[in-house]
């Protein structure tokens, strides 16, 4: 797998580190209550196929990505920077 | 002597003198029926193994059991064969403990040879933290009533000859021998439940998969598959890595997340190791199986997926550390490797619980350790389908652990969230 950094190029996926489901970007308010805390921190959709989730480029430039990606094929589609506010 | 016929020895000696003819299908394949009392969704280890308890345990007998493709054909197929009980925490150690005690009655209770091989399982240390953590483990292993010897680096040397002990990067100190521990047949353990399920009337249907699940006034009514509708009062997804998905058509978000795990295995090789060894520095374990291939595996790696195969950092990782523990490891040639699809929980821990859908239960999050688990996981589900009341080995595999905090399960220790297990 390679995922194309938006700031190094394509890059071994060995230099990233994976977080998980792009949805933790969707933080819920302090007081939102358990079921939305308990939501975001543990309940998946856990999809068969296209997904987007999050990847530090740990030993690149640092940079948090949203990918988006097969989970059945292993094909990477994009790469975007976290902080543009790709969720 | 029933549909497929019971087996011993003498009925080997018998069909082999009349040309091996007398043999049977070892269950039926029967077109599904409009209505069960119970349907389980899923015809893996875990699936099959309900089935059978909810039959011999419960007299539950009008049961269909549901799988997509073939018995066998799934994660139950698809692993590293290893069954053990030394778990540390409370939740864990006592189910694992009936799991294992049910594995050394399998054979006779299931008339079947699943090849269970109670060779002695090593973790190995390499550190006196490690040392320390192992000796608790330990302790906790043997107040569940199960065993655990603790070795120093000369009693492993007096069992595993062939490792590295003196030029390795991380030295051995000792290692945790659990001798129960060991190794199954896991096609085997998938057959016998199949054969012991279907000659006490649970229908297997195969080729079936479940599309849908019908709902109503907040209670399960049946599912919808690819055979058609069933209906049924009852219905237990025993899915595994596809939990997320059946889960969905029920409306349900699980706090499952689905990764490859990858496993190797050797040409076949004489006999060289006896045991079920573990690498505790590298993410690193291996057996040789009776045909005699080295099985061996590592750790997920580490992002979602559904590809059933594996890519090459996790490979060369695997491949490295292996090479550092036993370099003779570097003659044998790897014949193929694969990867299963793991129903992650934030802790590391399962799940075997009802669901806020009345008559609809829930069994995954079984991580990278189903295996060991079939037949306490089957009997545990079986109890809870069967009574409406957990069963006490299993009583601490909530659902709902997640969202209260309390009871968090979380083995390694490292905190309970999705990309730490």
């Amino acid at each position: 797998m390679r995922i194309p950094c938006p700031l190094c190029g394509p890059r071994d996926r060995r230099e990233f580190t994976y977080q998980g489901a792009a949805a933790m970007l969707d933080r819920p308010a302090p007081d939102a209550g358990a079921a939305a805390w308990d939501d975001y921190l543990h309940n998946r959709d856990n999809p068969c196929g296209e997904t987007r989730d999050l990847w530090f480029h740990e030993a690149g430039c640092g940079a948090w990505l949203v990918v988006t990606r097969d989970t059945a094929t292993h094909a990477v589609m994009t790469a975007k920077l976290a902080e543009k506010g790709a969720s | 002597m029933g549909f497929s016929g019971g087996y011993s020895g003498f009925r080997v000696f018998k069909e082999g003198l009349f040309g091996q003819k007398g043999w049977k299908p070892a269950w039926r394949d029967p077109d599904p029926k409009p209505e069960y009392d119970i349907v389980v969704i899923g015809g893996g280890g875990h699936g099959l193994a309900t089935a059978f308890y909810l039959a011999k345990e419960h007299g539950l007998t009008n049961v269909a059991v549901l799988e997509k493709g073939y018995i066998g054909g799934g994660n139950v197929g698809r692993n590293t064969t290893i069954v053990r009980a030394n778990y540390f925490l409370p939740g864990n150690s006592e189910f694992y403990s009936h799991s294992l005690k049910l594995w050394e009655g399998m054979e006779h209770e299931l008339n079947y040879n699943v090849m269970h091989s109670q060779r002695g399982l090593i973790n190995l240390f390499h550190s006196d933290g490690q040392r320390d953590a192992f000796v608790r483990r330990g302790n906790a292993m043997v107040n569940q009533g199960d065993d655990a010897i603790l070795l120093d680096r000369e009693g492993v040397r007096d069992h595993l000859p062939y490792l590295d002990f003196d030029t390795a990067r991380f030295p051995i100190y000792g290692g945790l021998y659990h001798p129960r521990g060991g190794t199954a047949r896991h096609d085997a353990v998938a057959w016998g439940y199949a054969r012991g399920a279907d000659r006490r009337g649970v229908d297997l249907i195969q080729n079936c998969e479940v599309t849908g699940i019908d709902t109503e006034n907040g209670k399960v009514r049946g599912v919808q598959t690819t055979r058609g509708a069933i209906r049924a009062g009852k219905v237990a997804i025993v899915t595994a890595g596809r939990s997320g998905q059946v889960a969905a058509m029920a409306g349900m978000r699980l706090p499952i997340e689905s990764h490859v795990l990858q496993a190797f295995v050797t040409e076949g090789l004489k006999p060289v190791i006896d045991h079920v060894v573990s690498f505790g520095m590298g993410h690193f374990y291996i057996s040789q199986s009776d045909k005699g291939g080295l099985v061996f595996g590592g750790d997920l790696d580490f992002h979602a997926s559904y590809a059933s195969r594996g890519n090459l950092p996790m490979a060369e990782h695997v491949m490295e550390a292996a090479m550092t523990l036993m370099p003779a490891i570097g003659k044998a040639r790897v014949l193929r490797s694969w990867g299963g699809i793991m129903d992650m929980t934030p802790d590391g821990s399962p799940i075997i619980d009802k669901t806020d859908t009345e008559g609809l239960f829930i069994d995954c999050g079984w991580c990278y350790g189903g295996f060991k688990a079939v037949p306490g996981s089957g009997f545990s589900l079986a109890h809870l389908i069967a009574t409406g009341r957990h069963h006490d080995p299993a009583a601490k595999f909530r659902l709902d652990r997640f969202r209260t905090g309390r009871g968090l399960m979380d083995e390694e220790g490292t905190g309970s969230q999705h990309n730490l297990h």
